[in-house]
């Protein structure tokens, strides 16, 4: 039980980090725009919450609570949300290739974000990693406290997280009644399954691709704040991981056939199995070294698992967007 | 009757093409218009001018007497202007109510997809539309998916419709409902422009034509006042022959039969139902039928690209079912089909011209044992049928979707006659075309029946399939209605049996239709009889 918890937990916090990169690239799927510069985001988005954590609790002797909450996340927010806008700025204004531009903004987003955290470790003086230690605690704060008693093991299952991670849940929820219940999310659909008619309905299909890239981008960066301060303790180290979890969100996005509720139990999910190779004692499994790195493409064969049961089902309303990947110009017959 | 539209000297051009040069003429309230003119006459341009998708280099617009400066499809609603595109701009994936709200009250959060449903239903009522707004658009066929596209900018309280050929897709019978729901709403006040090269309907639908030609505008006259010919001599600019040639050829052994052919579509229904029928050297055969009666299947299997259940195909004794697609090309027998969007099945849009003369034949051009392409031969032949068919393309290495749409159909048709096919399958090869270019493709096909082979020609207008085929066979839900001679037979007949109310195997139980006396299958089986009786 204490084996399973531990895995449970950890793989909640890793899922929600997924749950942000995937949540945004619906949005930004939805607009028509495969955007695979997601990884790139939550790198950026990583990198700015914690340099907006780090350097604020450096600055002052006596951090506000409120300021430590919420500069990290609008660092995070601005810096991927940016990201979001070039990448608009080339696919929909320039109409350059969308893949190549998603590709590009992921390699130039792990460059950046690498280079600044190293920078930001070098001028702090510290030897190994810089970390926001402060930020982390109120970030990572349980907010079983509310509940009592810390030792109950359904407690400890789904109270004992920050509220990042709760928030999160709820912003699936949001953005599932946004695109199903709203004008602006009936109108957002009609762009990513045919621009040309919601261009005819006079709809502003550009506004409507750049803000929903430009939002999707942000949240995606959300997602690199939760990893470095919740999930990393505030500390900055350079692992890939961030970027493996980019493209687990990417991979998500299929897997939860595009609908956000689906995506807050597919990216428990995924985490769960990415980190089944280390807890495969639990379940009384030893895994080698070389057989754990097998076991932690799992989640990817959930996905085309997933694939093949919707190529089966041939149901219109699991595909992807029908006009995803293919720019819009009004004047193409 | 007041004037609704008035177009002042409108120029709109695009590069170097003057697509409208100084267009000056009115639509008038409460009316019909027709707008004719052949494929790139400037119809289609002039009236995207009042949806707010082109804007006219010079000249102005009045709407009710006053100036309309129309920038966005926005503007076109502001001026109670509605436009039905000939490629609809609906979203499949939405139900009919949801792709009629779309873009609407921007400001209102939450929609209220009820009291639209209740609105939808009263104009159907009132109009004679029949649609169902919790229906899907993916689960709608042509016509009903046409009703919606209008319901859609009647809801957004059109007073202006404009209709671009919109019995392009249409069995005659939907379009006589479509007249009739036109009809009614000029009764109720609106003025409506239609956009069509089909005779026939501006003389039966229309109050006035107005006539378009090559982008200049040339008059508009009564229709009452007008006929096939005078309409005809203004929209070309010269007099021509109306009349289809069926040059008389001696009839050949059957070079195609079909036996007792059953396919399934898509979705597992019957799409051709135990038929049986032949194709002979130097004859057409017409198929008739209301779109989606498994004209597609049937061109599918023929061609190898569809599974049959059961039944034979044969070809000159042979039969060629098992065999591959490529088999069957060199075997002889060359399949065209124009779907309705036009660009789909046959050619790929991106490549150029000369690269689609290679796809088929790639490996005759350059042997296989060669890894690079011939491209020379393929340019040659690409010249060859520019020439010959008189394709309008800048050269040969144009994109193919950059060239108008009677132009790709010339492409397509000429490069599977060039394979020299012994029998042709083409459908709607003409579908969209404006008269010339109609005419280049029946005489090509006329051509290619002189030379003895086998045609089995797909149409929708059957006014030239009477004109053209030798033999019409009708289709209906799958079934084969009958086999009739061109020359003894009627419209109204043909109608009938389009619609199951006529079925020829009732009324001659005993003669089998589609099969022929000389057959070459006979032999066949008497050998596997004989066969069997010696073991």
């Amino acid at each position: 039980m204490e084996g399973f918890i531990t895995w449970w937990q950890g793989a909640i916090v890793f899922g929600t980090v997924i749950m942000c990169g995937a949540l945004g690239e619906i949005l930004t799927q939805k607009s028509g725009h495969l955007n695979l510069g997601v990884p790139g985001e939550v790198y950026l988005g990583g990198f700015a919450g914690f340099a907006g954590a780090f350097l604020y609790e450096n600055s002052t002797t006596n951090p506000n609570t409120f300021l430590l909450i919420i500069i990290p996340i609008l660092c995070a927010i601005l810096a991927a949300g940016l990201a979001g806008l070039v990448y608009s700025f080339f696919t929909v204004t320039l109409k350059a290739n969308q893949n190549v531009t998603g590709l590009a903004l992921t390699y130039i987003g792990v460059g950046i974000g690498s280079f600044g955290g190293q920078y930001i470790t070098a001028k702090s003086g510290s030897t190994g990693y810089a970390r926001a230690q402060i930020t982390s605690d109120v970030f990572t704060e349980s907010i079983h406290h509310l509940t009592g008693s810390s030792d109950n093991w359904f407690l400890r299952l789904f109270f004992s997280f920050g509220f990042m991670i709760y928030l999160v849940i709820i912003l699936a929820v949001v953005l599932h009644v946004v695109l199903k219940k709203t004008r602006v999310g009936l109108n957002l659909r009609a762009v990513g399954e045919s621009p040309a008619t919601a261009d005819a309905a006079g709809i502003n299909v550009s506004l409507y691709k750049y803000v929903a890239t430009i939002v999707g981008g942000a949240i995606a960066g959300i997602g690199g704040l939760v990893y470095i301060i919740i999930y990393n303790n505030g500390g900055w180290s350079t692992t890939n991981s961030i970027e493996t979890l980019g493209w687990l969100a990417v991979a998500l996005v299929i897997f939860a056939t595009w609908k956000p509720a689906n995506t807050i139990w597919g990216s428990y999910l995924f985490a769960f199995l990415f980190w089944f190779y280390a807890n495969a004692n639990v379940v009384g499994i030893n895994l080698s070294v070389t057989q754990a790195d097998l076991v932690q493409a799992l989640p990817y064969f959930a996905t085309i698992v997933v694939l093949i049961i919707i190529a089966l089902r041939k149901k219109k309303e699991n595909q992807p967007p029908a006009s995803l990947g293919v720019n819009y110009f009004r004047e193409e017959r | 009757m007041d004037t609704a539209i008035h177009f002042e000297n409108v120029t709109k051009t695009f590069g170097k093409v003057v697509a409208n040069n100084q267009i000056t003429m009115d639509v008038k309230k409460g009316e019909i218009l027709a707008l004719l003119g052949e494929n790139g006459s400037g119809k289609t341009t002039l009236c995207n001018m009042l949806a707010g998708i082109y804007y006219p280099d010079n000249g102005k617009i009045y709407i009710n007497g006053e100036v309309a400066n129309i920038v966005s499809p926005q503007d076109s609603f502001k001026y109670h202007i509605g436009m039905v595109h000939q490629h609809y701009k609906l979203v499949e994936l939405f139900t009919a109510a949801e792709n009629i709200v779309l873009g609407l009250n921007p400001k209102e959060f939450k929609f209220d997809i009820k009291a639209a449903t209740k609105r939808i239903k009263e104009i159907c009522d009132k109009y004679g539309f029949n649609i169902d707004p919790n229906k899907k658009v993916y689960n709608m066929t042509v016509s009903e998916k046409q009703n919606l596209e209008i319901v859609k900018v009647l809801y957004r309280g059109a007073d202006i419709l404009i209709l671009d050929e919109p019995t392009a897709v249409l069995t005659p019978q939907e379009a006589d409902v479509l007249f009739s729901v036109m009809r009614n709403m000029k009764a109720d006040g609106k003025s409506i422009i239609i956009i069509t090269h089909k005779l026939q309907e501006v003389l039966s639908v229309s109050d006035r034509v107005a006539i378009l030609r090559k982008g200049e505008y040339i008059d508009t006259v009564e229709t009452k006042d007008a006929t096939t010919q005078s309409l005809t001599e203004m929209m070309v600019g010269e007099k021509i022959q109306l009349n289809i040639d069926r040059p008389e050829v001696v009839h050949n052994i059957p070079l195609l039969e079909i036996r007792d052919l059953t396919i399934k579509k898509d979705d597992g229904s019957i799409a051709i139902d135990k038929v049986n029928f032949y194709i002979r050297g130097g004859e057409i055969l017409g198929v008739a039928g209301i779109a989606g009666c498994g004209q597609k299947e049937l061109c599918e299997a023929i061609a190898g690209l569809r599974k049959i259940e059961s039944g034979d195909i044969n070809h000159v004794g042979e039969s060629i079912i098992g065999k591959k697609p490529q088999e069957i090309i060199e075997e002889g027998i060359a399949m065209s089909f124009i779907p309705e969007d036009r660009l789909g099945m046959g050619l790929a849009p991106s490549l150029s011209i000369t690269d689609n003369m290679m796809l088929k034949d790639y490996n005759v051009i350059s042997p296989w044992y060669n890894p690079f392409v011939n491209r020379t031969a393929a340019r040659e032949k690409a010249k060859q049928i520019i020439k010959e068919l008189d394709v309008k393309t800048p050269s040969t290495e144009t994109p193919v979707r950059r060239l108008s749409g009677g132009n790709v159909q010339k492409v397509l048709v000429g490069r599977e006659i060039s394979a020299g096919p012994n029998v042709i399958v083409t459908a709607y090869p003409v579908r969209g075309l404006d008269i010339n270019s109609s005419y280049a493709i029946y005489n090509i096909l006329n051509e290619q029946k002189k030379n003895g082979v086998g045609v089995m020609f797909v149409g929708e207008d059957l006014d030239v399939l009477l004109a053209l085929c030798d033999k019409i066979m009708v289709l209906c839900h799958g079934k084969v209605m009958g086999v009739v001679h061109a020359t003894k037979t009627t419209k109204e007949q043909l109608g009938l049996m389009m619609t199951g109310s006529l079925d020829l195997n009732d009324e001659k139980p005993d003669k089998n239709f589609g099969i022929a006396a000389d057959s070459l299958i006979q032999d066949i089986q008497a050998v596997e009889e004989n066969k069997e009786v010696n073991e």
